[in-house]
């Protein structure tokens, strides 16, 4: 049986995943893992947003910010169990992406990156100076999510890492499924029309305006439920998740991959995560490397750098 | 009853009078041409139609309704549907995906069913995909369906754009130079296409350079110089105008079939 795109995409991923562990050297790489698929996550969300419908935003850390910043609030003000937190934040994300992009996407052009760029930075300048709830900028902490030690009741011996390693995969899979899902449906066909020519996808009824927002609400979702992975597995939160810095992160992560592409975004994703890790000169000008590896990209490997290699090979094999 | 009647209509780009007062109106089944030399507004007289562009004055009534200044998204509601003479492809989607688009109004459900792939989402898939195999039969391109619509010949991606405008299954089809760069028999096979579409109902405004095909086709023609109405009538009146001699057939030029502004 000859298997979808669809299908080959999630048992690559699901390989990749189930197969990483192992080649790891040490018990660490689960730690690290964890982050790749953490990230990736809010990186099939911008596959969306950016990759199918063509829309840039700059703040979607903002999203991730009220992800994460739910799961340490809503345990102590609300009593919520910190699972309950995370989908109130992606609740909240996902109505202030609605109330944020609704006016903004009735207009053309690059306005949702000008106007997100300014939601990211004011919520971290919220979470920063509102010391008394957020504990300001050295961070607050997160409740346990409690899983863990469900499973360990049950008599599944597994570290805290390597809990967080299946479940931000797990995570990741159901991103990816839901992104490839809506890819092939009439939802998915009406956001890639738009950004292939707006007018023709106006002609052939799409409601262009409320297109781009679906889009751009489910990529908020995504960020949302990322930060919030990052927080129940780090136990802590800081303001820098919401940062200008993160948001800029996770695009050059989509268009480095190939924002087309759910698998060339999670390639992205990690490429980007392991990088700091491995060479330690990444981590002190990050920022410079990351403008470095967006320019780059743009001017020889427009389509990503998968979807390019891939295209490159099959040249070559043809 | 008029299925479209514009009236009245004119546009201004600066001070520039585009299109000015230009009236006609269109019955189910009927082919209208719009023709004129080069810049004479029939292309800006199609975006003010299908809701481009919005009209400084005037009105559009489609069925009665008026749709003056109505987004394209909600004139295709109604049953409008175009082609453009600028191909307007979506380049990085399939042949087969691109008249898929077109069952759009008829496809889309709700945006959870298509992200976990509910049953009713892949069967309003499946549906889009055999009609629009259908539809690729019909203009000549079932077998290029699973090729990039980017790979397709310029000729192709015209008898492509109509296959996606069908798939709306318009009352009024605006067709913008659909015979533009295609050889004489893809020629012949679109202005065949055009007449069985109207055969089965759909009004066709036509704008078209290749004056035989404007000639057999057309139940009426209009014809703009300079943005405005200079005559209308049956192919046989409109070629006998003196008007339309001057303006736009040259003086010299009695030969109407190659009369290219």
């Amino acid at each position: 049986m000859k298997l979808s795109a669809k299908q080959s995409t999630l048992l690559v991923l699901i390989l990749i995943i189930a197969l990483a562990p192992f080649f790891f050297p040490s018990a660490f790489y689960f730690r690290i893992g964890s982050v790749v698929f953490v990230n990736a996550v809010a990186v099939v969300g911008m596959v969306i947003l950016t990759g199918y419908a063509g829309q840039i935003s700059l703040g979607h850390a903002g999203f991730a910010g009220i992800g994460g910043y739910a799961c340490a609030l809503a345990p102590v003000y609300l009593g919520l169990h910190p699972a309950l937190a995370a989908l109130l934040g992606a609740l909240i994300s996902a109505v202030l992406a609605y109330l944020v992009g609704r006016p903004i996407l009735r207009l053309k052009g690059y306005y949702l990156a000008v106007a997100t760029l300014g939601f990211g930075i004011l919520v971290s300048m919220v979470l920063s100076n509102e010391t008394a709830i957020t504990g300001g900028p050295d961070g607050i902490k997160v409740p346990d999510l409690g899983l863990r030690a469900w499973l360990v009741d049950r008599g599944l011996k597994i570290s805290n890492s390597q809990f967080w390693y299946w479940f931000s995969g797990l995570a990741l899979v159901i991103g990816a499924w839901l992104a490839l899902n809506l890819h092939e449906s009439a939802t998915g066909r009406a956001l890639r029309a738009l950004h292939g020519s707006e007018i023709a996808a106006r002609t052939v009824g799409v409601d262009v305006a409320r297109a781009k927002l679906i889009a751009f609400v489910i990529s908020a979702i995504y960020a949302s439920v990322a930060g919030s992975l990052i927080a129940l597995q780090n136990r802590m939160i800081t303001p820098d998740i919401a940062g200008y810095m993160h948001s800029i992160e996770m695009v050059t992560m989509a268009v480095l991959g190939g924002a087309g592409s759910v698998l060339g975004a999670i390639f992205g994703a990690t490429i980007l995560t392991l990088l700091p890790q491995v060479l330690t000169v990444f981590q002190q000008y990050e920022q410079i490397m990351l403008g470095l590896v967006m320019m780059l990209v743009m001017i020889f490997m427009r389509d990503g750098l998968l979807p390019s290699l891939v295209a490159r090979v099959r040249g070559r094999g043809e | 009853m008029n299925l479209l009647t514009v009236e009245g209509i004119g546009i201004r780009f600066g001070g520039l009078h585009a299109v000015r007062d230009v009236g006609f109106s269109l019955k189910a089944g009927e082919i209208v041409s719009v023709i004129g030399p080069n810049g004479a507004g029939k292309t800006t007289l199609f975006n003010i139609i299908s809701g481009v562009y919005i009209p400084h004055s005037g009105r559009i009534l489609l069925e009665s309704d008026d749709v003056t200044g109505f987004d394209p998204y909600l004139l295709a509601r109604r049953g409008m549907s175009r082609t453009f003479q600028n191909l307007q492809i979506f380049q990085a989607m399939t042949v087969l995906e691109n008249v898929m688009t077109g069952f759009h109004l008829r496809e889309s459900g709700p945006v959870l069913s298509d992200l976990l792939a509910l049953p009713s989402s892949r069967r309003r898939s499946r549906e889009a995909e055999s009609d629009a195999r259908v539809l690729l039969a019909r203009v000549g391109l079932e077998r290029a369906a699973e090729r990039e619509a980017s790979a397709l010949s310029y000729g192709a991606l015209k008898r492509l754009e109509i296959a996606r405008a069908l798939a709306l299954n318009p009352k009024l089809l605006l067709l913008d130079e659909p015979a533009a760069g295609c050889n004489a028999v893809e020629t012949e096979e679109i202005d065949h296409l055009i007449v069985d579409v109207a055969k089965e109902g759909t009004a066709i405004l036509l704008v078209e350079h290749d004056m035989k095909m404007v000639m057999r086709i057309s139940n009426h023609i209009v014809v703009l110089d300079h943005g405005e109405k200079i005559a209308e009538g049956d192919p046989a009146t409109v070629s006998r105008d003196p008007r339309v001699i001057e303006a736009y057939l040259g003086t010299q030029g009695q030969d109407a079939n190659h009369a290219h502004g």
